[in-house]
């Protein structure tokens, strides 16, 4: 079985961790050829060629993939697609944005946040944002999917595939690019944080919502919210953790005013370790955490900023 | 500019998802249904834009079986103008997938010619994140996916997308699919009189078979199962307890 991965390359660096993560994945199904799609991508298509599991690398050098444009990328992928039988890459935004693209170009349906490869057609995904667990087979000739990453360790360095530079296919013209706005916040961003502190309706107020930055600050650390305090203007919408904001899986996750709605708990319990800071201790949340602490979040969370 | 927006009658997100004794999939029968959260962003998002005198006319379209009529009505109530179910299914336990879903939208598409379509980024019970982008690749249309922003100029429009790490400004050519994100807009509820006046609006019935698409499933469901369970911890008596914890026995600060 031949299988084509999608290296994760955002403006225009490889992200090593992603790629090599989804490597983990790529090899069980077969011989792994890297693509390397981006404008100046010589750099990147060398860090991949040293990942441990790659047989080859495709750098296609253009300047229509130098912004993961889904249009062009997808043609690129499809032009490609008839050597082989798996079309891989990482469950981020850039690969979401163009392999279910390539799925229905190759007329295949896509097979999204894969955790775990069972055979060369049969796959585990989460479904109810990880509330059940399920195992899909497809019937399709070509499997088109995307592996997420949290659950796979990176392949490791010191291999040495060759390197083959290939063309590009003709740009389709859809869509340019305009700018890119990295976060300027020195706070990690939420869905890849090792630690992540999210308060709740509890909080009280957006003024308060300064303590719970407070903590995160000193533990380095992204910062969330529940569905409850987004609706009441504590914090901003794209700092919800939940079934309809973003599913997180840090090492570390504090959630302090929380109760624990079963939308919250969607986004947040796979994480390694949960804490719990609540008064009330009769909350859900209590059920999932492995430290519990009741007390009121307002004497006790500046505490523990001053003791860490 | 008349825009289109699919919607999909889903479990409501407040509800506890149970797994099917058989592992079949999720029980959904007499659970409380909804329309899905990302969908009621891109039905927000398309009233707002007829506020702004840009869009005509919204139509609502949603594939399933005969209830997601409710889902419709809920869109038509909220301010969309027409709406078309597309029966698709008879079990509401039978989920049409991204590929069939974006095929019979294409058939509506190629009827309706809209110049915009707003789509959710993901429905929160398959979790594919897939319709949109499958839609513009069948239909040979632009994409911008996860929006946080949208400004319509005439034959393009400029978007912000969310994308790992930050924002990702790009400007599509119309016609265009765009699918939304949660940071968008916060949508509006339906008002009484608005729920009456939606019992009125036109509300077309077709069928898979009426638009010639063939629905049957690419995957087949070997088993669902429920995730590991999360087993409760421990109570700690203060901050001091808890750091010490954090340290020496979880080791993760």
């Amino acid at each position: 079985m031949a299988v084509l991965l999608l290296a994760e390359i955002v403006g225009g660096e490889i992200s090593i961790d992603q790629t090599a993560k989804a490597l983990s994945a790529a090899k069980e199904l077969g011989e792994v050829t890297i693509l390397c799609a981006s404008a100046d991508c010589s750099a990147a298509a060398d860090a991949a060629a040293k990942l441990d599991g790659a047989a080859k690398v495709l750098c296609a050098d253009d300047a229509a993939y130098g912004n993961g444009l889904a249009e062009p990328i997808a043609d690129l992928i499809v032009s490609l697609a008839a050597d082989y039988d798996h079309i891989v890459g990482p469950s981020t935004a850039s690969a979401k944005n163009i392999l279910p693209r390539v799925a229905a170009l190759l007329d295949v349906m896509v097979i999204s946040d894969v955790m775990g490869v069972v055979d060369a057609n049969t796959f585990e995904r989460p479904i109810y944002a990880g509330n059940a667990i399920q195992t899909v087979k497809s019937a399709d000739a070509k499997k088109v999917l995307s592996v997420r990453t949290a659950g796979y360790d990176a392949a490791s360095e010191g291999g040495s595939a060759s390197v083959e530079t290939i063309s590009a296919t003709a740009n389709p013209g859809l869509s340019e690019w305009v700018e890119d706005k990295v976060q300027e916040s020195d706070r990690p961003e939420l869905t890849s944080a090792k630690i992540v502190v999210s308060g709740g309706r509890g909080v009280g107020s957006e003024e308060d919502f300064a303590i719970i930055e407070a903590l995160a600050e000193k533990l380095g650390a992204a910062v969330g919210a529940s569905r409850a305090a987004v609706d009441s203007g504590y914090a901003p919408n794209d700092w919800q953790v939940g079934q309809t904001g973003k599913v997180v899986a840090p090492e570390l996750y504090v959630a302090v005013g929380i109760s624990g709605a079963i939308q919250h708990l969607a986004g947040m319990k796979d994480s390694k370790v949960i804490v719990a800071i609540n008064k009330d201790e009769e909350a859900p949340i209590f059920q999932v955490a492995d430290y519990g602490l009741v007390a009121d979040l307002f004497d006790a969370v500046p505490e523990l900023t001053k003791a860490l | 500019m008349k825009v289109l927006v699919p919607v999909k009658r889903v479990i409501d997100y407040n509800v506890k998802v149970r797994v099917k004794a058989d592992g079949s999939g999720v029980d959904l029968a007499n659970v409380k249904m909804s329309m899905n959260p990302f969908d009621e962003i891109a039905v927000e998002e398309a009233i707002r834009m007829k506020e702004a005198g840009k869009v005509d006319e919204i139509v609502v379209v949603s594939i399933g079986i005969e209830k997601s009529q409710e889902t419709l009505r809920t869109a038509l109530a909220m301010g969309a103008d027409r709406a078309i179910l597309v029966n698709a299914a008879d079990d509401v336990h039978t989920d049409i997938e991204p590929l069939a879903v974006a095929k019979l939208l294409k058939a509506v598409i190629d009827d309706e010619q809209p110049g915009l379509v707003l789509c959710g980024k993901q429905a929160i019970d398959n979790d594919m994140n897939a319709t949109g982008q499958m839609l513009s690749a069948l239909l040979g249309w632009s994409q911008a996916t996860f929006a946080s922003e949208i400004n319509l100029d005439g034959d393009s429009a400029t978007v912000t997308r969310e994308v790992d790490g930050g924002l990702q400004t790009i400007k599509v050519k119309m016609p265009a699919i765009v699918t939304v994100d949660l940071r968008l807009n916060e949508p509006r509820y339906a008002s009484l009189p608005n729920i009456m006046k939606a019992k009125k609006k036109p509300l077309d019935t077709k069928t898979a078979a009426d638009l010639g698409v063939d629905v049957a499933p690419r995957l087949s469901v070997v088993k669902t199962t429920e995730p590991a369970e999360r087993a409760a911890g421990v109570k700690v008596a203060d901050v001091a307890e808890l750091v010490a914890k954090l340290k020496d026995e979880a080791g993760v600060i």
